[in-house]
């Protein structure tokens, strides 16, 4: 690509940024506002964040949410990481292409075919339905999210240092332990951290499979969001937001050794 | 030399085994499931459908079941005008968005392709990180803006624009600029892999060779960014078509989409029957481009060896 960017190269990349940054920020800042009102400023204000701290049910929410989050994300970056590995290093095995398939088709189904899906197994199955439910249906889900990312570095890297290891007689189990998955290590904590956004993040499919007792952050948030807008609901988003950049930018500071661009590509693509 | 052998195969065989098998009963299973409750008849029970499929009955029981399954409520879907309207709604809701989102994508990708190259990861960074935010949260944030107090309206009063507050809120404006904001990422980083990796010298030579900046771009950069413009287009129509979230939240009440109609018919109607011959429907109608995005994604990852 030719370099130097004209100005409306400049404008569309500036307006297409603030289109996207808008409406976080407002509502950042309308978090911090005295008023209900939204037109109002009442001037700054910690009062909502006050309110919060007493707010039993959406603590209660968010550690049934952050629970399920990292039981499903370390589930799923296991079973993700074996998946990635059997389509790069396994060859041809028998039901390959039924295993890719079932590998790439999450990643864009609809989440309520999912989600009633799951459902539908677990009455089927007979389960008391709640929080491993939960756990179970996020696990699925987001195990081919970091399937994609860690397969993308999987095929990007030197496979020298596999073969040269293998030639001087290091067992094909060791080779991997000690080169592939320290290579591969930047793509499955990118994994783990974006399996543990969506599972945050999920209200469709959680809404399906949650029973009595499980109500998840976004269950709650959505339930009240209902009923129109709420200050307090401003400071419960800015804080999950303010968790989020900060762990953002925390994994891209540990990534930044190890990670290619077609790996962002994939992951942005992905999510 | 044989007992390690035989460990490597045990171990490769444990790799390939465990996802496989969790793939297939969580995801393959479920949907077996789905199309056989959609060809069950809803009833005042628990589970709230008629036939169940009972193991203990052997053979028998399998053939009675069989006898028992019904099309009624494929049929009904077919028959009654909410769905069918349902169903057009989400496909033109989809096919619009995608639209609008390559009209806005594109410039933005294209504008990152084309910045200084150590400014390129930041940018992609900045479009990246706002999906990390929680997606109900930055659908809500729009409730903020466009409810009847809300900003826009403040603005625009302010500036003359309008006189009296207008509804933006539950209505199809307000489901396209959700739809268009949460699904703006999906789109931009595909144009963007695929404008980013273009030869610059095919750049050059046309310009060389006199021709005009926006005969080049459509006859070299737009023909070379197809693929981009597909995957892209796959990635963000697909999931749009069932969309729940933001049709609920941003939409009204008179349309539905069909992702709404199946969360109806299966929370408030308890009708699991039509709720799951919605989904295979839905499912059906989504195969063709889900597979077209299935071979991209596997030649995008096995091809570029």
């Amino acid at each position: 690509m030719r370099r130097g960017a004209s100005s409306f190269n400049i404008i569309s990349v500036v307006l297409g940024l603030a289109f996207l940054y808008l409406p976080i920020t407002i509502l950042v800042i309308y978090s911090f506002n005295a008023s209900r009102l939204v037109t109002i400023w009442g001037g700054w204000s910690l009062a909502w964040y006050r309110e919060l701290l007493h707010d039993d049910a959406v603590l209660q929410a968010a550690w049934i949410s952050l629970r399920v989050a990292v039981l499903s994300a370390s589930a799923a970056t296991i079973l993700g990481t074996f998946a990635a590995v059997a389509l790069t290093r396994m060859g041809r095995f028998r039901g390959r292409l039924l295993f890719s398939g079932m590998v790439y088709a999450p990643l864009v189904i609809p989440e309520v075919i999912t989600g009633l899906s799951l459902l539908l197994l677990f009455v089927a199955l007979n389960m008391d339905r709640g929080f491993w439910t939960i756990v179970i249906a996020h696990t699925t889900l987001t195990m081919c999210f970091v399937a994609v990312i860690v397969q993308s570095r999987l095929i990007s890297f030197d496979r020298s240092l596999e073969e040269a290891a293998m030639d001087l007689g290091c067992p094909p189990v060791k080779t991997f332990l000690t080169i592939t998955l320290r290579l591969i290590a930047p793509a499955i904590a990118a994994g783990w951290m974006l399996a543990f956004s969506l599972s945050l993040d999920d209200l469709v499919i959680a809404s399906f499979t949650t029973g009595p007792g499980a109500t998840t952050l976004p269950i709650r948030i959505y339930s009240e969001v209902r009923m129109g807008v709420k200050p307090e609901i401003n400071a419960v988003c800015t804080v999950m937001i303010a968790i989020v950049a900060v762990g953002t930018v925390a994994a891209s500071l540990i990534a930044k050794s190890g990670t290619t661009k077609r790996e962002h590509a994939a992951l942005g693509a992905q999510v | 030399m044989s007992t390690q052998a035989n460990r490597r195969n045990w171990g490769a065989r444990l790799v390939v085994l465990l996802p496989y098998l969790w793939l297939v009963i969580f995801f393959l299973v479920p949907f077996v499931i789905v199309l056989k409750i959609s060809l069950s008849q809803t009833a005042l029970a628990l589970p709230p459908y008629v036939p169940v499929f009972d193991l203990a009955a052997g053979w028998a029981g399998l053939m009675e079941f069989t006898t028992q399954l019904s099309v009624d409520s494929f049929r009904l879907l077919s028959s009654d005008a909410i769905y069918l309207f349902s169903y057009f709604k989400s496909l033109q809701i989809a096919a619009i968005s995608t639209i609008l989102l390559l009209a806005i994508g594109y410039p933005i990708a294209y504008g990152m392709a084309r910045a200084p190259r150590a400014w390129q990861p930041l940018l992609v960074m900045a479009v990246v990180l706002p999906f990390w935010t929680s997606f109900l949260i930055r659908i809500y944030a729009w409730i903020n803006i466009l409810q009847r107090d809300g900003l826009l309206n403040d603005v625009l009063m302010r500036l003359h624009v309008i006189d009296t507050p207008a509804a933006w809120l539950s209505s199809d404006t307000a489901i396209y600029i959700g739809v268009v904001y949460s699904y703006l990422p999906f789109m931009v980083l595909p144009l963007y892999a695929a404008l980013e990796r273009m030869d610059e010298s095919l750049l050059e030579a046309a310009a060389d060779l006199g021709c005009p900046r926006w005969k080049t771009f459509w006859l070299v950069t737009l023909p070379l960014s197809l693929p981009g413009v597909a995957a892209g287009a796959l990635l963000c129509f697909i999931p749009i078509v069932g969309e729940f979230v933001i049709p609920d939240l941003l939409g009204g009440s008179e349309t539905m989409m069909i992702g709404q109609t199946l969360w109806t018919e299966f929370f408030s109607n308890r009708d699991w029957p039509v709720a799951s011959a919605i989904a295979v429907s839905l499912l059906v109608l989504l195969l063709l481009p889900i597979l077209f995005y299935e071979r991209f994604q596997q030649r995008a990852l096995e091809g570029g060896q």
